[in-house]
């Protein structure tokens, strides 16, 4: 793991579930307006079945989310 | 406050301890020994110690000397000799019984995605009953009541059992600890902190958020759920168990309060009740991945020798929840109540 600097946001990439993002980062609308955050750690929701975007709620595990891409053919 | 009622004896090891316990640990020194003596029998004859009222209780009573609040003792009984030795004693059957039952599957390898990969497989499986299901659909008010009731034992000290574990962390597994628990204890700010969000739940129920006020009204099986966690994060041996616990605690957490904050809603509570279990939809969805590969992952990449613990944990969190739930449904279903004696139904009118 390589040292990060506090200010510089790193998002994870979680396999089969959100992206988790920590650091300094602002999370806003599409329009701009903040969206309020309740921690300074989030996962978003990458599969798309959250009740609660844009944050991830476990859904993903229910509906067997795969972020593997499919083989090229 | 209300005050509790004193806590009840549930066998000859409880009396002992009880009795001991009213006087300074000095004053009679025949009481702690006679207090260890029953512990010793006690251990010796029981014959399933996770449903022994009587060792559940003791043991229950000996980490609240270590935590706090569950009695007003002269606080250096928290190292009493004798104490600290039926404790001991306790454990060891303790653990004996849950290595014994639990099943050891095949290990992954001690990488943090295979390790993450394998708690998410073995928590998805858990096929035990759906309390949530139920409480989200057909539970009465009175057992969504007793439901809480047994869920503040632990709840009203959420986080504090892991915590043990801090201090006997290095490096990537104690920061990833201490990023949940940063934000179990609400961040920096003291109205966010888990067990006050839940004590809320309690008074929004017109139940006491006092820690331990109910404690007579619980049976073991609920006690032995959270003496597993103390018991985990107290011995730094343990530590293994005490993430895995952890981690499987996480990963079993977001859906099910999901389910268990509609379950209020349809009960007609408000948001004083629900934001318990709305918190935790969000917070554990985090928590999960945290727990899954930077506690649970990376300690298993510093400390392999810690994986076959890792997994042990996680499956004795499964076990116990599957034995808790078990209790309230099998009684539930027969028409009965939960708890060792019932608590007065409350209606949700009286509350809101
Ligand atoms: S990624 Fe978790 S619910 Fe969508």
């Amino acid at each position: 793991m390589k040292a990060t600097n506090e200010l510089s946001p790193t998002i994870v990439a979680c396999p089969n579930g959100p992206l988790l993002i920590r650091g300094d980062f602002e999370l806003v609308t599409g329009t701009g307006e903040q969206i309020p955050r309740q921690r300074k750690t989030i996962a978003l929701c990458r599969c798309g079945a959250s009740t609660i975007k844009p944050f991830c709620d476990g859904t993903h595990k229910l509906t067997k989310f795969n972020t593997e891409n499919p083989a090229a053919t | 406050m209300t005050n509790p009622a004193p806590l009840e004896t549930r066998g000859p090891a409880s009396a002992a301890l009880l009795e001991a316990l009213e006087d300074a640990p000095e004053t009679n020194p025949t009481q702690p020994a006679a207090f260890l003596a029953a512990v010793e029998k006690a251990v010796n004859e029981t014959k399933d110690i996770l449903v022994d009222e009587d060792l559940q209780l003791v043991l229950t009573i000996l980490y609240g000397l270590h935590y706090g609040e569950v009695g007003d003792w002269e606080p250096r009984w928290e190292w009493q000799p004798d104490v600290i030795q039926a404790r001991l004693g306790i454990e060891a059957v303790f653990e004996a019984a849950l290595r014994e039952r639990i099943p050891a599957p095949d290990l992954p390898r001690p990488e943090a995605e295979a390790v993450a990969k394998e708690l998410f497989r073995l928590t998805a499986e858990d096929s035990g009953p759906s309390l949530s299901r139920y409480l989200a659909r057909d539970a009465t008010n009175a057992q969504a009541v007793e439901f809480i009731i047994h869920k503040s034992i632990y709840t009203l000290k959420e986080a504090d059992p892991h915590s043990w574990a801090i201090p006997r962390l290095r490096g990537r597994s104690k920061a990833a600890l201490v990023e949940i628990q940063a934000d179990e204890y609400g961040g920096g700010r003291p109205d966010h902190v888990h067990a006050t969000i839940f004590a809320g739940t309690m008074r929004g129920m017109a139940l006491s958020d006092r820690y331990g006020f109910y404690l007579n009204h619980v049976p073991a099986v609920t006690l032995a759920a959270f003496n597993m966690m103390s018991m985990f994060g107290l011995n730094r041996r343990l530590r293994g168990a005490i993430v895995g616990h952890l981690a499987a605690f996480e990963m079993t957490s977001s859906i099910p309060n999901r389910f268990y904050g509609n379950g209020f809603r349809r009960l007609g509570y408000d948001e004083k009740v629900t934001w318990y279990f709305d918190e935790h939809v969000e917070a554990d969805a985090v928590h999960e991945q945290i727990a899954g590969r930077d506690l649970a992952g990376s300690l298993a990449e510093d400390e392999p020798e810690l994986l076959p613990d890792i997994i042990f944990g996680a499956q004795a969190c499964l076990y116990l929840d599957g034995l808790t739930g078990t209790h309230m449904l099998t009684a539930w279903d027969e028409g009965g109540s939960s708890l060792r004696r019932p608590v007065e139904p409350i209606d949700p009118a009286h509350t809101l």
